[in-house]
């Protein structure tokens, strides 16, 4: 069996090509660096015993080492104060209001950070002020193994591969093989019940033919007479879907109230009561609620990427990355002078999908 | 003197100089620029007020919107809007206008309706536009009072009909061409009532038979609130979210500890040597 | 000695068991270069683990619930007020937990740290070429981490579902379900239905707090241990070649130091923690779909994707009764997709190019490396305004620019910017490599001015110190590519340089090893010292086909064909 060498094995540099041979000590113990050093000192009664250390004992300015001791020194305790005082705090001070929150949190954080930063900054003066100042070489070790190192692996390696028959019998290979495939591809097949599929429900809302318009958060129907004024907006959503928010996310309406004279084509009039017009708030682009409202403009814009539509003209884009205007809810007045829907939405409305059309 | 000619050519000389400089620049414009009080009107109209608000509209106002309010190239008619509207404009400074800008910024009230005759100026210039044609009236204090109000349903409110324009919690936001929807940290209850019922420049209006006095006054109570709220947590930011986090992210934090970085490797001995 | 008797002790009974002296003395005496720059993936590191040890705090006390529940705690503006459980968990944990406050604001200042010590320490890498071979697999790694580190920062913002994280989670929604033939299905199976459903903060939770952060922990333990193994690279200086590391050992002092950055890291995180609030969801409000604020923006290291999103133009295809939404997966895709598959392309694109597949352990200074520097630079341009357009609407209200005016500039400069940046940074990088050569020519300025007899004054100047000489003089200088106008004596190029695509990679090469020449230029020394790193200009060697009269019909031994 061939040896298999250690890592104190033959030298074979790194190289820059594999024919290079050259040569270099493994270790190189305390030597400083050329020219501007700063030497490690060597003070001449340690003079027999340097060969012996690698690092040195002592830092180079004892009398400054002695002032760092007792500066790292009270920065410790310093911290330790901060962290009994992070403690104290913690016990101390009460929560459950904004002011006591806002003392809690100056307490506790101050002294946390005080904590952390006093043990760091002492930290830092002890390596830089009392260890001393080293700076040592080592080779490194090829990263290429060495050509006995490799020949034995492969070695150990054929002469597994033969004695597991894995590449003499490739009907074993090619059922295995085949075996594992349903097993991988099993947990992505896990997954089918995460959701529903898709379905129609995206082509649908709530709105049916009668269904009331009613004030958002509040529930209050909307009186035909009580929205008259001439650049005022509402946000409307079905009748009895207040708490559902998966309705909500894609029912939700934006009521404008134009000047009749201002709508234009391609707004739909039929769809239209005396000026009040209703556009779906849902963004065409990526469903982010547009809710922005210029009134001296009439123009609706989404917050979120800056689409912007214009309400007189059908909500077409005039602006922005989305590509299509905001669906225009058929509405109308019922018997009772409420606001009601005249159907759903004529089109699938937020952002686009594959099967849309 | 000598402690700083001493120090002149102190590597952080440069630095401490320009620190002073912008210090005394930043300060400097937010002494000599105030911020506008708002006035809280009491007395009905007369006839008395009509006139004298003629008067003053006549030499603050007409020149943009027409001597018989119905507006101009540059400003429009303000036959029907209310007494409200002027009261709002005029009181938080933005009316008379000095430019002709995509916004109209609050700014100090001017000279006839700043002062102790201000309220009364404002008053009876409000008195006069409501004589013309009608339109909201200024919202009485017991209107605008938020005692009794639900925060929490003004939140609610304001998050769906208000914060796509004003921000969470109003402060602030970009319209197109180069309106913008301000913050609203100063803005009074009467000034948000009025703002709500007459939907200045581009901001929509909101009448009250859609949004109620109590939802407005709901909404009030949740802006005065979040206006007057501490932030537990620390410095705001702005309250603008994760832009101004991001920018102290980086420019503070990772800073910082760059900084910390650059002591701990220091040399020793430290001085760099060319 | 304590020592001593310690080692006795305990050292026995552990070596007893596990054979260890031998293994950490090596681990003791592994010698670590110093530069600043190289904590900037400690800086990574431990954010991560303060991250861990926060968000345990944390999951102590969140709900990962979206049932509806209306609020009676200790925030009183929003009492009566309907919310996912997920989100009164978060009011709790903020108001009603002493220091609950503070970890969840380290928690997210660590999360931003993380990050932006990613990307410092990733364009460290980069410009320094300490992605070259052996760490091409190191390299890889972070990119991965980089992508999961801002997987893990969305998904976990996104648990307390407030309005603003919601709206985050509206617009992934959008973006899985523009997806062609396939978005509706992974949009609902990952919603567990219609947005917004009731499953999604369950299931983010559990991605953010386990699985995730396993995958983190794994990966950056293997790129530790290939750093380790391999050993750090080092900045070039005097001793410092590809074949040792010169630094401190681990023990004590990286290992002091290391715990010293560890302490000061969390430190400062805490300080952050104390005085700058960060997402104050008690004013984002809870979740609502019918609603939205102005100023909306993802945290920073989404940031660019928000930016590509809104500066894309309105374009999307309906055929046959299907829609392409080119406007919505386009800018998802491909900006962050060119970059990372750029970036994880590159070591090999540049092995490929320059020919240099040698092993480089000292790193190279920005300058000496022009075209790798200003290719950094130009994508760094690309991907910050595309971040600064995320930002827009913020912007636009805060320094009066209107607001389209900002997406217009965007949509120009996303494409100008990079070219003039590339041109810019070529052009300074070779600047001060000219300056580097002129210093060592010339040497360094004393300050000192004599008089000369004659009259004039001149400035002495005295020769740089050999640390920066070694600093300067460092090159790696790529091997010489076979030029393809060289041929062998049959007139046949090198195989490499062959046919269109050995075309371009000798033209390539020229662009990529466009450097400086270090050795004075003779005369004067104010030559213009801008030669190319490459020697393959010169005419190619005249083609001899043995026969003076060669008119290409000749025979016998005029025809020599390759071997």
């Amino acid at each position: 069996m061939t040896e298999i060498n250690g890592p104190e094995g033959p030298e074979q540099p790194a190289g820059n090509t594999p024919d290079e041979a050259a040569v270099g000590p493994r270790r190189v113990v305390g030597t400083p660096p050329p020219a501007q050093a700063r030497a490690l000192l060597v003070r001449p009664e340690d003079e027999e015993k340097a060969p012996d250390r690698e690092l040195p004992s002592e830092p180079d300015d004892l009398i400054l080492a002695k002032k760092a001791e007792k500066l790292v020194a009270s920065l410790f305790i310093l911290a330790m104060l901060a962290g009994f005082g992070f403690i104290a705090a913690y016990i101390g001070l009460e929560v459950h209001s904004l002011d006591a929150v806002l003392r809690s949190n100056l307490a506790l954080g101050l002294s946390m950070a005080v904590a952390f930063l006093a043990l760091g900054a002492g930290a830092v003066i002890w390596v830089r002020h009392l260890m001393p100042e080293v700076e040592l070489t080592e080779a490194r070790k090829p990263l290429r193994s060495s050509p006995e190192d490799k020949a034995a692996f492969k070695e150990t390696f054929t002469e597994g591969a033969d004695a597991s028959q894995f590449v003499k019998r490739p009907i074993l290979r090619r059922t295995l093989i085949a075996a594992t495939v349903p097993v991988a591809v099993a947990p992505i097949v896990l997954l089918r019940d995460m959701g529903p599929l898709p379905g129609t429900s995206l082509r649908h809302t709530a709105w049916r033919k009668g269904t009331r318009l009613v004030q958002a958060v509040t529930g209050v129907p909307v009186l035909a007479t009580d929205f008259v004024t001439p650049g005022g907006i509402l946000t409307v959503v079905p009748e009895g879907t207040l708490s559902d928010d998966e309705e909500l996310a894609k029912s939700t309406v934006l009521l404008i109230k134009l000047r009749p004279e201002q709508l234009e084509k391609p707004t739909v009039m039929n769809w239209t009561v005396n000026g009040t017009v209703a556009y779906s708030k849902i963004c065409t682009h990526l469903g982010c609620p547009a809710a922005l409202y210029e009134q001296t403009t009439h123009h609706i814009l989404c917050p979120c990427h800056q689409s912007t539509f214009d309400a007189a003209r059908g909500a077409a884009v005039i602006f922005g990355p989305a590509a299509r205007p905001l669906p225009q809810l058929p509405i109308t007045t019922d018997s009772e002078g409420y606001l009601v829907a005249q159907s759903d939405f004529h089109e699938p409305v937020g952002p686009s999908f594959w099967e849309r059309g | 003197m000598r402690w700083i000619t001493a120090r002149r050519r102190h590597p952080a000389a440069g630095y401490a100089v320009v620190l002073l400089m912008l210090v005394a620049l930043g300060g400097g414009y937010a002494f000599l620029t105030g911020s506008g009080a708002a006035a809280a009107p009491v007395s009905g109209p007369s006839s008395a007020t009509i006139a004298k608000g003629a008067d003053l509209f006549a030499r603050n106002c007409a020149t943009c919107h027409g001597l018989d309010a119905q507006g101009t190239s540059v400003a429009p008619s303000l036959i029907g809007v209310g007494a409200a509207a002027v009261d709002f404009q005029v009181s938080t400074g933005r009316m008379p206008a000095k430019q002709n800008d995509a916004e109209n910024a609050r700014k100090p009230l001017a000279p006839d309706f700043a002062g102790e005759d201000g309220p009364a100026n404002i008053r009876a210039v409000a008195d006069y536009i409501q004589s013309l044609a009608g339109g909201p009236p200024i919202p009485t204090p017991a209107q605008v009072s938020t005692e009794g109000a639900d925060v929490g349903r003004g939140q609610e409110l304001f998050i769906e009909n208000c914060a796509a324009c004003h921000n969470f919690v109003g402060a602030g936001g970009a319209l197109t061409y180069g309106k913008y929807a301000p913050a609203l940290n100063q803005s009074t209850p009467a000034e948000i009532y009025e703002a709500m019922l007459t939907g200045p420049e581009a901001m929509p209006n909101f009448s009250d038979s859609t949004l109620t006095p109590q939802s407005k006054r709901d909404i009030i109570a949740y802006v005065t609130q979040k206006s007057s709220e501490n932030n537990p947590g620390g410095f705001s930011l702005g309250r603008i979210g994760p832009v101004t986090e991001g920018l102290v992210a980086f420019l503070g934090i990772l800073f910082a500890v760059i900084l910390s970085a650059m002591w701990i490797v220091a040399k020793q001995h430290g001085k760099t040597t060319r | 000695m304590s020592i001593e008797r310690g080692l006795e002790g305990v050292g026995t009974w552990l070596d007893d068991r596990f054979h260890g002296a031998k293994g950490l003395r090596t681990f003791f005496r592994k010698i670590f270069p110093d530069h600043w720059t190289f904590l900037l993936g400690e800086i990574a590191l431990y954010s991560f683990v303060i991250l861990l040890l926060t968000g345990t705090f944390l999951t102590f006390f969140f709900q990962p619930s979206m049932t509806s529940v209306t609020y009676h705690g200790s925030y009183v503006p929003l009492h009566g007020v309907r919310m996912s459980e997920a989100y009164a968990s978060t009011l709790n944990i903020s108001f009603d937990v002493r220091g609950g406050l503070l970890m969840r604001q380290i928690h997210h200042w660590a999360a931003d740290l993380f990050m932006a010590a990613i990307f410092a320490h990733m364009l460290r890498i980069f410009f320094t070429g300490a992605y070259r071979k052996p760490r091409e697999v190191n390299w890889l790694i972070g990119i991965v981490l980089l992508t999961l580190g801002l997987l893990e920062g969305l998904f976990g913002y996104s648990l307390p579902d407030d309005l603003l994280s919601g709206a985050g989670l509206r617009i992934l929604e959008g973006v899985l379900q523009s997806i062609p033939v396939v978005g509706t299905y992974l949009a609902y199976f990952l919603f567990g239905g219609p947005f917004p459903g009731h499953d999604i903060v369950p299931r983010l939770y559990i991605l953010h707090v386990l699985l995730i952060p396993g995958l983190i922990l794994a990966l950056v333990t293997a790129h530790l241990f290939i750093m380790f193994h391999q050993k750090h690279t080092q900045m070039p200086g005097p001793g410092r070649t590809d074949r040792n590391v010169v630094g401190a050992p681990m023990y004590p002092y990286f290992m002091a130091k290391t715990g010293a950055f560890f302490f000061f890291i969390f430190g400062v995180l805490a300080l952050a923690a104390t005085f700058a609030q960060i997402n104050p969801v008690w004013l984002y409000g809870p979740y609502t779909p019918i609603a939205m604020s102005a100023g909306s923006q993802p945290d920073f290291y989404m940031g660019m994707l928000e930016g590509a999103l809104r500066v894309m133009v309105p374009w999307e295809w309906n055929v046959a009764g299907h829609t392409f939404s080119f406007n919505v997966f386009l800018p998802a895709l491909v900006p962050l997709g060119a970059i990372f598959t750029l970036a994880a392309l590159w070591p090999f694109l540049e092995q490929w190019i320059t020919g240099d597949r040698r092993e480089h352990h000292v790193n190279d200074r920005p300058r000496n490396a022009p075209t790798r520097t200003a290719l950094g630079i130009a994508v760094v341009t690309f991907y910050g305004i595309l971040w600064a357009e995320g930002a827009n609407d913020i912007l636009a209200d805060h320094f009066a620019v209107p607001l389209y005016l900002t997406t217009r500039i965007a949509q120009v400069t996303m494409f100008v910017g990079p070219v003039v940046a590339y041109f810019l940074t070529k052009r300074i990088c070779l600047g001060l490599q000219r300056k580097d050569a002129h210093l060592l020519e010339h040497g360094v300025e004393t300050g000192i001015i004599r008089q000369l007899p004659n009259g004039e004054y001149i400035e002495e100047t005295r020769p740089v110190s050999e640390e920066k000489r070694a600093a300067l003089v460092f090159r790696s200088k790529p091997p010489g590519l076979p030029s393809s106008g060289e041929e062998d004596e049959n007139g046949v190029p090198a195989p490499e340089m062959r046919g269109a695509l050995g075309k371009v990679r000798a033209r390539l090469y020229n662009i990529v090893t466009e450097s400086v020449e270090l050795e004075p230029s003779h005369g004067n020394g104010h030559g213009d010292g801008h030669g190319n790193g490459h020697g393959a200009d010169h005419a190619p060697a005249a083609v001899t086909s043995g026969e003076p009269t060669g008119t290409g019909s000749g025979t016998g031994e005029g025809d020599q064909h390759g071997p």
